[in-house]
């Protein structure tokens, strides 16, 4: 039902993200998603990755010494049109679900939107957005992209 | 030159070295006598060592007493270590931490007289009369800073501003509006307004009537005194003290500006090698250390200062006799003086450790910037610190920076670096980088 999400830790200096995509890259592990959440004292970069490449890349992090962990996040599919998201949004918003942030996939099978909601109660995410017959998008669609 | 040194208290300012030896040495005599039937802790050490307060006649036994430190302050805060009776105790001063242990020292009414004029030859000095305004920016509180020089000043009479620190355009405002001619506060702050007065289009000699300034509570550099100077367009004066041994003007400059003068009617100086606790000579650089001879509440015997420095006997132009000691060059230990606070990366290690899942991994990095110390801690991330979002590691980022702002007294900017980012290193890690060109 959920979509497996790295994150990893980046210290705020040049150059630290390329020489992470360059890694992940030379180990042949595509990204489906990524989001970049910058401070003034550090980043965190958030990615998306297909299932059999999850544990290759944490290996690869965790070798350069890189600080990475997994956790669920809810993905959705919504109409790739305006007020398309809005809709969902609203609907969590009513059900008191707060966003801690989102961010979409690069590209997906189909010709909706894919986006990946963190929220601050996952489980009543999802029963939220299954009794509003919002489709949900797990692990699994996700390696068919 | 532009100021008028006057010679607060001749007599004993410019007491021949015969006389002031003499001096010395019966103080100390009676110093030790007050310690030894009244302090538990001197009690126990000169009888470690074997010397009873009749061994001590002249101020070459000086050598024969223990030495004291600052862990003593702290073991024995708040009272273990007063002489007098606490009815006698009229003042309490300080280190600025708010938790933690710190180090409080107790004034009898007497020692807050000598400390006022100890502070009052300082000023004197500089060319302070009752003619003059003097603005206080040193903060006032447990601190000796504010209350110290407010003391001085209005001892020589002086129409003294107690601003305290900080509010630099309301500085700026009163100093202009009052017409302040001396100014006494932290070297970096003094570069600060000088700055300041000048972006604010205020012109020095016209609508700022400074004169001179007394300067303390932190190190700095002759590029820096000719910085203010310029700035200003004042005579910079150093002054030099801690809580310890009573507080600012336990040594100033005169207007020769080579060294400062040792109140040594009040105190003690020597210099020893840290490492064999052997006195050395004037003229060689060492570790300081200050006796009191006058102090009836909390005196100290051989406290160590872990300051390096000299001290210098040759007869200076301006009369006064007592010795002058040069600038602190370096420390013995690890402590770092930063914003005139005293931080020590013991308290700041046990600051992380005391947090649930943060790592005592961590280096200060010390700068100034804008004439102002910064510190930065950085401190290695754990797996417990790490989260997807912002605001979980943000939380814990503030955690620390409060507690270190509340053990130490001052505001930290933390860092987090990557885990295993901080070199190991064998034996003693190097947890400081400091890059003030002092």
């Amino acid at each position: 039902m959920y979509i497996k999400q790295i994150s990893v830790f980046l210290e705020n200096t040049k150059g630290t993200l390329h020489e992470m995509m360059q890694l992940l890259g030379e180990h042949q592990i595509n990204i489906l998603a990524i989001s970049l959440a910058d401070t003034s004292g550090f980043g965190i970069v958030r990615l998306v990755v297909k299932s059999d490449d999850i544990d290759k890349a944490l290996k690869v992090l965790a070798d350069a010494g890189d600080m990475a962990r997994v956790n669920d996040v809810v993905g959705i599919r919504v109409p790739h049109q305006p007020l398309g998201l809005a809709t969902v949004l609203g609907q969590l918003d009513a059900a008191d679900i707060s966003i801690e942030y989102a961010y979409s996939f690069c590209r997906n099978t189909s010709d909706d939107a894919v986006i990946i909601l963190r929220v601050n109660d996952a489980v009543k995410c999802a029963e939220v957005l299954q009794a509003k017959q919002v489709p949900l998008v797990a692990q699994a669609d996700v390696d068919k992209f | 030159m532009a100021i008028k040194d006057k010679i607060y208290n001749p007599e004993m300012e410019c007491m021949s070295r015969e006389e002031l030896t003499k001096l010395q040495g019966e103080r100390l005599a009676k110093t030790v006598k007050l310690v030894y039937d009244n302090v538990p802790t001197y009690r126990e050490r000169m009888d470690a060592k074997g010397v009873k307060p009749e061994d001590i006649t002249c101020l070459a036994d000086i050598v024969k007493l223990p030495f004291t430190e600052k862990t003593d302050l702290r073991d024995q805060f708040p009272f273990g270590l007063l002489a007098s009776p606490k009815e006698k105790i009229v003042r309490i001063q300080g280190s600025s931490g708010t938790t933690g242990k710190p180090i409080v020292s107790g004034y009898t009414e007497g020692d807050v007289e000598v400390w006022t004029e100890m502070v009052a030859r300082a000023l004197s000095a500089a060319g302070c009369t009752n003619e003059d305004i003097v603005q206080v920016c040193y903060g006032y509180g447990l601190f000796t800073g504010g209350l110290g020089a407010h003391q001085g000043a209005t001892r020589l009479g002086a129409m003294t501003i107690p601003m305290s620190s900080g509010n630099t355009q309301r500085q700026i405002m009163m100093m202009n509006e009052l017409g302040s001619t001396i100014l006494m506060c932290t070297p970096s702050y003094a570069a600060y307004l000088g700055e300041s007065i000048r972006e604010a289009g205020l012109v020095p000699g016209k609508d700022i009537k400074l004169k001179a300034g007394v300067f303390g509570a932190e190190p700095w550099t002759e590029e820096m005194r000719k910085q203010i100077e310029e700035l200003l367009g004042i005579d910079a004066m150093d002054i030099y003290g801690l809580t310890e041994i009573g507080g600012p003007g336990v040594a100033f400059e005169c207007f020769n500006k080579h060294g400062m003068h040792v109140n040594e009617d009040h105190v003690i100086a020597e210099i020893i090698d840290p490492i064999t606790e052997q006195q050395l000579p004037y003229g060689t650089p060492g570790e300081l250390v200050f006796t009191t001879i006058t102090k009836e509440g909390q005196p100290m015997l051989r406290y160590r200062t872990h300051d390096i420095c000299t001290l210098y006997n040759d007869p200076c132009p301006c009369g006064r006799t007592h010795v002058r000691m040069g600038r602190i060059t370096g420390r013995t230990d690890d402590m770092l003086v930063i914003r005139g606070v005293n931080v020590f990366p013991s308290q700041i290690e046990g600051v992380l450790v005391g947090i649930e899942g943060v790592a005592p991994h961590y280096v200060l990095v010390v700068d100034r910037v804008n004439h102002t110390d910064t510190l930065e801690v950085k401190v290695e991330l754990t797996e417990e610190m790490f989260s997807d979002t912002v605001s979980h590691i943000e939380k814990i980022q503030k955690k620390i920076t409060e507690q270190i702002k509340s053990v130490v007294g001052i505001m930290a900017k933390v860092t987090l670096v990557p885990p295993k980012s901080i070199p190991r290193s064998e034996g003693k890690a190097k947890r400081i980088i400091d890059n003030r060109k002092l």
